[in-house]
C-alpha cells in the first residue's frame, strides 16, 4: 500500500490552527477597541455628582445620570418579575411534561419566532396595545416591552438546561416514591440551577441595554422615577441615544459616553457574578 | 417454591408497539436474592423496570400481563404509585446522588414518607448508612455534597437512601457495572447482608456475581425467560442448551 505523505496533513493542521488564532485575535481586538473608546471618552465625566444627581434639561449645566440608572434598574426588575416566573414555568412544562406533545411543539416554535422579532417591533406593539389606550408613556410600558423580549429567551434556556439533566436523576427521584412535580422541582431543577440562573441573568443583561422598544414606551424624562406607572421614565439606553445624537452640547456628548461606561461596568459585574455562580 | 414476594405472569412489554418481552413468567422469593442474567439487549432491565412501574416515565413504553406484589396486581388502577415505589426501591447502574448533602440525600425522601422528629431522622440516616456499609467513610462528610463522594461511595449512598424508606423489595439494575472491582466486592457483601431484611432482584452482566450472590437465577434471551431455577442448578446443571452455551461463553 502506498503511504500518503504527511507533509500536507501537517501543513493543513498548522494552517487551520493559525486561522483559528487569527479569528480569535480579531474578535479580541474588536472588543478591546470598544472598551478602549468607551473608556477614554467616558472616564473623564465619571464623578460622584454624575452618579448621584438626576439629569437636567439640555443646556442646563451639571447633573448626572442617577435617575436613568434607577429607571433602567426598575424597568429591568419589573420586566423580570413579570416574565421570569411564567417563562420558567413554561420551560419546565416544555421539558418535563410536553417534550413530545403537539402543543409543546407549537409553543416551542412560537417562542423561537418570538425571539426573532426585532425589538423595535415589540416596542411598537406595546405602544399600540398599552401606551395609546392608557394615554401616556410610562416606565411600566417599557417593562412590558422588555418582559415580552425576555419571556421566550428565558423559557427556551430553561427548557434546554432541564433537558441536559440526565434521565437517571428523574428515575431515581420517582423510584423513591416522589411525585412527578416534586421530583421536577426539588431534584431536576436543582441539578440545573446553575444553568437556570445563568439563563435569567443573561436575559437580564440583554434587555437592560435594549433601546428601541423603550423609545415607544418609557420614552425619556429628567425627573426621578416617581411616575413609573403613568409618566415617561428616565433610562440609560435612551439617555445615551439622546445625549450622543440629539444634543448640540459637548458636555452632553461626554455624559452619553460616561453613561455607556457605567452601563458596561454594571453588565460586566452581572456577567462575572453569573459565571461565579454557575461554576460553583 | 414458597413465600413468593413478586410474581410476573404473562408479562409482555412494548417500546412503541415493538415487542421486547414475551410471556415472561417469574417468581421472586421473599428474602432471597434473585439474579437476572443474559446477553445485552435481552430485556433484563426492561423486565426489572416493570416491578416499580418506572418505565411509565416514558411515552410509548407499555406492559401487558401482570406483576403481582404479595399477590396483588401492581398494574391495577387503584394502586398508589408513591406507596408502590416506597415498597419497591431501586438502585441504578450509575450512582444517582441528588444535588444535595449526603445527609439530605437520605433525609429528604425519608421525610416525604414518614413523620419523624429531627433526632429520629438523624438516627435513621446513620442506621441506613451503616447498613450500606458506608457510614465510616462518610460520617465526617454528612454535610458535604453527595456528588463529591467517590463512585463507590455514591452507589452505597444510593443503597442507603433506598433502604431508609423501609422498602420490602430492592431492585438492582447492574449496580456494580460502573464501579471498580474492590468496591464491587464491598457492595456484594453489603447486598448479601441486606437479604436478611429485603427481597432483592439484581440484574447483572457479571456471571461470577450472579453465582456468588444469588439464590435463584433467571436466564433471559431475546425477551424470553429461557430457564429459571436455583442458582446452583442453573450454573452446575442447566437444563437448556441455550443456558449452557451462554454460561460457557459460547455467545454473549
Amino acid at each position: 500500500m502506498k503511504r500518503r505523505t504527511l507533509l500536507f496533513r501537517n501543513l493543513t493542521d498548522r494552517t487551520m490552527g493559525a486561522v483559528a488564532i487569527a479569528c480569535l485575535l480579531g474578535v479580541l481586538a474588536a472588543m478591546l477597541w470598544i472598551l478602549e473608546s468607551v473608556g477614554t471618552h467616558g472616564a473623564a465625566v465619571i464623578s460622584w455628582e454624575f452618579l448621584t444627581q438626576p439629569s437636567r434639561p439640555h443646556g442646563v449645566p451639571g447633573g448626572g445620570i442617577a435617575n436613568a440608572l434607577l429607571g433602567t434598574f426598575l424597568m429591568t426588575l419589573c420586566a423580570a418579575a413579570m416574565a421570569v416566573p411564567a417563562a420558567m414555568a413554561g420551560g419546565i412544562w416544555l421539558s418535563e411534561f410536553a417534550a413530545e406533545s403537539k402543543t409543546g411543539g407549537v409553543l416551542r416554535a412560537a417562542a423561537n419566532v418570538m425571539m426573532g422579532i426585532p425589538s423595535i417591533v415589540t416596542g411598537l406593539f406595546v405602544y399600540a396595545a398599552w401606551v395609546v389606550p392608557t394615554g401616556h408613556f410610562s416606565g411600566f410600558a417599557g417593562s412590558l416591552a422588555l418582559a415580552i423580549i425576555m419571556f421566550p429567551v428565558v423559557m427556551r434556556t430553561t427548557e434546554d438546561m432541564l433537558r441536559m439533566v440526565p434521565n437517571t436523576q428523574r428515575e431515581a427521584a420517582l423510584a423513591l416514591g416522589m411525585t412527578r412535580a416534586r421530583a421536577t422541582l426539588t431534584v431536576v431543577c436543582r441539578c440545573a440551577r446553575g444553568g437556570l440562573a445563568t439563563g435569567v441573568l443573561m436575559a437580564l443583561a440583554r434587555v437592560s441595554g435594549e433601546t428601541a422598544p423603550l423609545l415607544f414606551t418609557a420614552l425619556w424624562s429628567n425627573a426621578w422615577c416617581g411616575g413609573f406607572f403613568h409618566s415617561p421614565t428616565a433610562n440609560i439606553p435612551v439617555l445615551m441615544t439622546e445625549y450622543t445624537t440629539n444634543s448640540p452640547y459637548e458636555a452632553l456628548h461626554a455624559a452619553g459616553w460616561g453613561a455607556a461606561l457605567v452601563m458596561m461596568a454594571c453588565l460586566l459585574v452581572l456577567n462575572i457574578t453569573t459565571r461565579i455562580y454557575a461554576n460553583r | 417454591m414458597e413465600n413468593i414476594k413478586i410474581e410476573a405472569r404473562n408479562l409482555n412489554f412494548y417500546y412503541n408497539d415493538h415487542p421486547v418481552l414475551f410471556e415472561n413468567h417469574l417468581q421472586i422469593e421473599t428474602n432471597k436474592i434473585t439474579a437476572i442474567i443474559g446477553p445485552s439487549g435481552c430485556g433484563k432491565s426492561t423486565h426489572l423496570r416493570t416491578y416499580n412501574r418506572i418505565f411509565e416515565l416514558y411515552r410509548g413504553q407499555r406492559a401487558t400481563g401482570e406483576v403481582l406484589l404479595d399477590g396483588k396486581s401492581i398494574f391495577a388502577p387503584d394502586v398508589n404509585l408513591l406507596e408502590l415505589r416506597r415498597k419497591v426501591g431501586m438502585i441504578f447502574q450509575k450512582p444517582t446522588p441528588f444535588p444535595m448533602s449526603v445527609f439530605e440525600n437520605i433525609a429528604y425522601p425519608l421525610r416525604l414518607h414518614f413523620r419523624l422528629s429531627k433526632s429520629e431522622i438523624a438516627d435513621r440516616v446513620e442506621a441506613s448508612l451503616r447498613q450500606a456499609s458506608v457510614w465510616e467513610e462518610v460520617k465526617d462528610k454528612l454535610h458535604a455534597g453527595g456528588t463529591a463522594l467517590s463512585g463507590g461511595q455514591q452507589q452505597r449512598l444510593c443503597i442507603a437512601r433506598a433502604i431508609a424508606v423501609e422498602p420490602e423489595v430492592l431492585l438492582m439494575d447492574e449496580p456494580t457495572s460502573a464501579i471498580d472491582p474492590v468496591v464491587t466486592s464491598q457492595i456484594e457483601e453489603t447486598v448479601s447482608e441486606l437479604k436478611k431484611r429485603f427481597t432483592i432482584v439484581i440484574v447483572t452482566h457479571n456471571m461470577q456475581q450472579a453465582s456468588r450472590l444469588s439464590d435463584n437465577t433467571a436466564f433471559f434471551y431475546k425477551g424470553r425467560i429461557v430457564e429459571f431455577g436455583s442458582t446452583e442448578q442453573i450454573f452446575t446443571n442447566p437444563k437448556e442448551k441455550k443456558t449452557e452455551d451462554y454460561l460457557t461463553g459460547r455467545f454473549s
